[in-house]
Formats: structure tokens, sequence, C-alpha cells
């Protein structure tokens, strides 16, 4: 019980400590922007294990931190392998297939007003669906290893990629296409000199989109059936047989790998659109 | 009164416009489905065949195991037929699809174990309940953002972040904590939805609360508002047109956090559940139909808050 107070005076003591930075003189310094979500999340993570340990409750219901990190650094070589097999051989080959036959359909229906017309509303319909539903089928279709995985995330990034770089082509405006022409600019050298680096914000926001359903996508097909490794896998049969700190170290892991690609791709976004206004820093 | 009709008249015209080359697309999705189904399925349909006492071109299943579909396609265009009507097809053909939709949706009774309907409002039920939650959770917080610079500095770049991560990998784990306290059903389904249309909610509202402008918030304090005045009347209704983007991204992810949440209560009942039950048993028909009910779920429930939020705005002055 004694634990469960400290961990309410703890909450009270972040808050106003918290308070106090916000509304401070410094509260737009960078230091002020990392200390405070910084000191919220630590605050957060020690009072659930105060929580967890004061009430006493039951690991089957909610381990607490400290079980989980001594169980993530205790089973490195199972998360790592769990890691290669869902996130590279299934995320990430799926993710790289996705985005190129995105591309290459998108410059097919920028050649054709009658697909863009056609195939533009079909993709927005299939974008706005659940396509995990697909995995049964691709895991029958390609079997239990990361093929039918990587199958399930180029659907799954697919349609979004599409509507994405579809629309980015369009951005440039008929003063600067007509430029092109007076140029005796070829469509390749249009495309590939103005329209698809006018194109890369909605490419990248696409991009960002896409990573987290390619972690989500290869996770979920996981449980329609796979070999014995896999973070999708490990989740189920760890859930199966109550080892709920198992299943928290591959959640955590599956947040570092989530937030590492979106922002892998967010500082490769900064690079190449450094000229757009939303880069640009105050 | 003569702009708003040109407005209307010109959607129109390009609505019409676009019909035909979506029409097209369409059917030459179906027609490319139709024709893979014969490579598809020529294997199972040459064993049936031959079961039945027709003579066929490679003798055999296991001759013809490792051959090539389209090859045993080519040389056997008697079983073509066959290919379209088989019980557990790899890739059933879209009529197939269709009838068993039409079966288990019309011809059942609602009530009955097989009927779609009943699954699929056992979904929608937990879909809608966790929706309405993660919406107004995600409302309250986001006014508690906009309100409180403290809130804002320490909850919003979490609320950030965990969109990169994948929730959806808790869903067993809610789903089999809420069963060890002795909740089922309906609960533990309805908070993974929540969980996952909360934040794209917080994120859309934040946005549109801080949509109005200085000078707008400057004309407020002119007239003398106070916080609660300029709340309600301006930091609201500027907020709509965001809450009803992010509301569209929400209800789908929360038709998904239903799916996936029925998927590791050993499936019984419920559209994710059809899904997992059909992958047990090879039923492939009944994946399909499954998966075009979540299809033309999903599709229904975001056309209904498009068009919510049509009239919304429409009522609102936005657009005009």
């Amino acid at each position: 019980m004694n634990l469960v107070i400290a961990a309410v005076i703890l909450w009270l003591a972040a808050m106003w400590v918290n308070i106090r930075i916000a509304n401070g003189p410094a509260d737009d310094s960078q230091g002020a922007k990392l200390a405070v979500p910084l000191i919220f999340g630590l605050t957060l993570l020690a009072m659930w294990e105060m929580i967890v340990r004061g009430m006493e409750v039951p690991m089957v219901i909610l381990p607490a931190p400290s079980v989980i990190a001594a169980r993530l650094t205790s089973s490195i070589p199972i998360l790592w392998a769990d890691f290669v097999q869902t996130f590279v051989k299934g995320a990430l080959s799926g993710y790289v297939i996705g985005v190129i036959a995105a591309f290459v359909a998108a410059i097919a229906v920028d050649r054709s007003d009658f697909l863009r017309r056609g195939l533009l509303p079909v993709g927005n319909f299939v974008a706005a669906l659940p396509i995990v539903g697909t995995a049964p089928i691709l895991v029958m279709w390609y079997g239990f290893d990361w093929q039918s995985k990587a199958a399930v995330v180029v659907v799954m990034v697919f349609f979004p990629m599409l509507v994405n770089i579809t629309a980015g082509l369009q951005e440039t405006s008929a003063m600067q296409r007509d430029q092109m022409k007076t140029w005796a600019a070829g469509y390749w050298q249009g495309l590939w000199k103005l329209r698809l680096p006018a194109a890369m914000p909605f490419v990248f926001n696409g991009l960002k989109i896409a990573s987290t359903l390619a972690l989500i996508g290869a996770i979920v097909a996981e449980f329609f059936g796979s070999p014995i490794v896999g973070m999708g896998f490990r989740i189920s049969t760890s859930v199966g047989q109550l080892a709920l700190d198992m299943v928290w170290a591959e959640i955590v892991v599956a947040a570092i790998a989530g937030s590492l690609f979106y922002g892998g791709i967010a500082v490769i976004e900064r690079i190449v659109t450094f000229w757009h206004p939303s880069q640009r820093r105050g | 009164m003569r702009i708003v009709c040109a407005k209307d008249c010109a959607r129109g015209m390009l609505m019409i416009r676009n019909v035909f080359p979506v029409l097209t697309v369409v059917a030459v999705i179906f027609g490319i489905w139709y024709l893979a189904c014969v490579p598809m399925n020529i294997k199972t349909a040459l064993t049936e065949a031959e079961r039945a006492g027709a003579t066929v071109s490679t003798p055999g299943a296991r001759e013809r195991r490792d051959m090539s579909a389209i090859g045993l396609a080519l040389a056997n265009p008697a079983q073509w037929r066959d290919t379209f009507a088989l019980k557990k097809p790899r890739l059933p053909a879209p009529h197939q699809v269709a009838v068993e939709l039409w079966q288990t949706t019309v011809e059942k009774k609602i009530t009955s174990k097989r009927s779609l309907v009943f699954h699929g409002w056992i979904t929608l039920s937990a879909t809608l309940l966790g929706f309405a939650m993660g919406t107004v959770g995600g409302i309250l917080l986001a006014v508690g953002i906009v309100h409180s610079r403290a809130m804002d500095m320490s909850v919003m770049p979490w609320a950030i972040a965990s969109q990169t991560i994948p929730v959806l990998a808790i869903a067993p784990m809610i789903i089999v904590v809420f069963n060890s306290i002795g909740v089922q059903g309906l609960i533990p389904k309805a908070i993974i939805s929540a969980y996952l249309s909360f934040f794209p909610v917080v994120v859309g509202m934040v946005k549109g609360l801080r949509s109005p402008s200085a000078m707008q918030l400057d004309q407020m304090r002119t007239w003398g508002a106070s916080k609660s005045q300029s709340f309600w009347t301006l930091r609201l209704p500027s907020s709509v047109p965001y809450l009803f983007t992010s509301l569209k991204v929400g209800i789908a992810a929360s038709l998904l956090g239903a799916i996936v949440g029925e998927l590791p209560t050993g499936a019984i009942r419920g559209l994710g559940a059809r899904l997992l039950t059909g992958s047990y048993y090879g039923q492939t028909i009944q994946i399909w139909s499954a998966l075009f009910a979540t299809a033309i779920l999903a599709a229904g429930l975001v056309a209904v808050i498009a068009g919510i939020e049509r009239v919304t705005l429409k009522r609102m002055g936005y657009g005009k």
C-alpha cells in the first residue's frame, strides 16, 4: 500500500515540475521540449512499477517494467531471430516490393488519363479497406514462411503508395510543365527533372504511412500461420502460455523497430525535400 | 444560388465522366480474376476429374505436382469449367463468392451461427462501441492538450510517437488479460478498437482546435470573450472539418482492431473468427466471403461518416 501512496506522490511531484517547466521562462528551449515528455514517460514507468509491486498484481495481468526489462535482456537471441524473421524478411522486403510496384503503377496511371480516372477511385476505395483480412488467403498460397508475410505487406503498402504518388505527380503547375516543354523536354525528362522531385513530399507521406502498415501486416499475418519464429508467432504463443513478460518484450522490440523505421524515413525526407516549406527550421 | 448549382452540376458531370473508366477497371479486375482461377485451381480440378474417371493429359496427382499450372491448364481445356465450381478452390471464382455471400446473408436466418449478418453484427457492435469510446476520449484529451501547456508538452510527443508503432500487436494480450479477470466478448474487443481510433482523433483534434488564426483569436479577445466562450464559438466549430477527417481514419482502424481482436480467442464469433476458421479448415469460399463482408462493412462505415460530414459541413456553411 505504501508503494501506491508513493506512486501518487511521485505523480503529483512530477506534474508540478512539468507545469513549472511548461509555464516557466525557458518553455521554448530544446531542453524543455525534451525534458517534459521524458519526465512524463519516466514517471508513468515508475508508477507502473510501484503500483504493480504495491498491489501485487499477478504476472498474468500486468508484469512490472523491471520484469519486462529483465526478460528483454535475457532473451536477446530469441528476440533478434524474431526481429529478423518478421521485420527484415517479412516487412522490409514486402515494403520495398510494394513501393516499387506502386511507382510502376503510378507512372502507368499517369501516362493514361483513362487509367487515372478509372484506377484512382478503385485505389482510394481499396486503401480504406482492412486489407489484413487477405492474410489467411496469402498464407494459404505462399506457405507459412516469410514469403506470405511479404505478400501481405505488398498488398497493404501498394494502394496508399499508389494514391499518394499519383496525387504527388499532379503537384506541378501547368506553367512549370509548359516551361519544360519550351525547353523541349520529353515525357521522361519532365518526369525525372520536374514532376518526380515535386512529388516527393507526397511520396514521403505515403512512405511514412506505409512503414507503420508494413510492420502491422507482417505481425498480424503471423497470427494466421507461421514457422516457429517471428514476432507475431512469439506474441500469440506467449499469450497462450500466459508469459506476458515475453509478450511485452516483443512489443518493446516492435515499438523500437517501428519508430526507427519511421524515423529513418523522416531523416531521408529531410535530406530529399529540403526545399519544402514544412522542412524549414524556424 | 446559381453558383451552388454550377458547382453541384460540375460535380455530377465529373462523376459521370468517371463512371465509365471505373466500370472498365472493375470489369478488367473481374476478368483477370476469372482467368487466374483456371491455372490456380487446375491441379485440384484435374485430381477430381481423374477420380470421376475422366482422362487427363498427365495422369497421377503426384506427377502433376511440380508441373507448370499454366501448361496443365492449356493441355486440359475440358476441365476449365470445373475450376470455377470446386468446393475448396485455391482461388474461388467471383460468382462462387457472390453466391456464398447471398446465401449467408439473405437466405440464412440472422440468428443462425452461419449467417454473416450475425457475425457482422458481433464485429460491428464492438467496432462502434470502441469507436465511440476512442472518439470521446480523444476529443477530451485534445481539449486538455490545447488548454494546458504542460499537458501539451508531456503528452503530445508520445501521442505522435505511438502512431509509428504497431499497436495492433497488443491486441492478443488485451483479450487474454481481460479473459483472465473474467471479462469476455464485446468489451475487450471494443477496448482494442478504442485504442486504435484514439490517437488519430487526438492528433486531428489538436490540429483542428489550433486552426483558428491569431487574428481570429485576437478578435474574440477584443469582443471580451472568455476562454470558454471562444472555445465554444470559435475553436470547436473550426475543428469540425479536422475531426471528420480523423473520424474516417478512426472508424477504419476501429474495424481493423475489432477483427484482429477476434483472432486470439480461438475464433468463436465475428468476421475475424470467420476468417480464422476458414483458414483452419481450408474453406476458401468462406474466407473470401468474410473478406468481402469486411470490405463492404468498412466502405459502408466510411461512407456513413462521409455523408454526415457533408451534411454537417454544409449546414455549418463550409465550402460555400
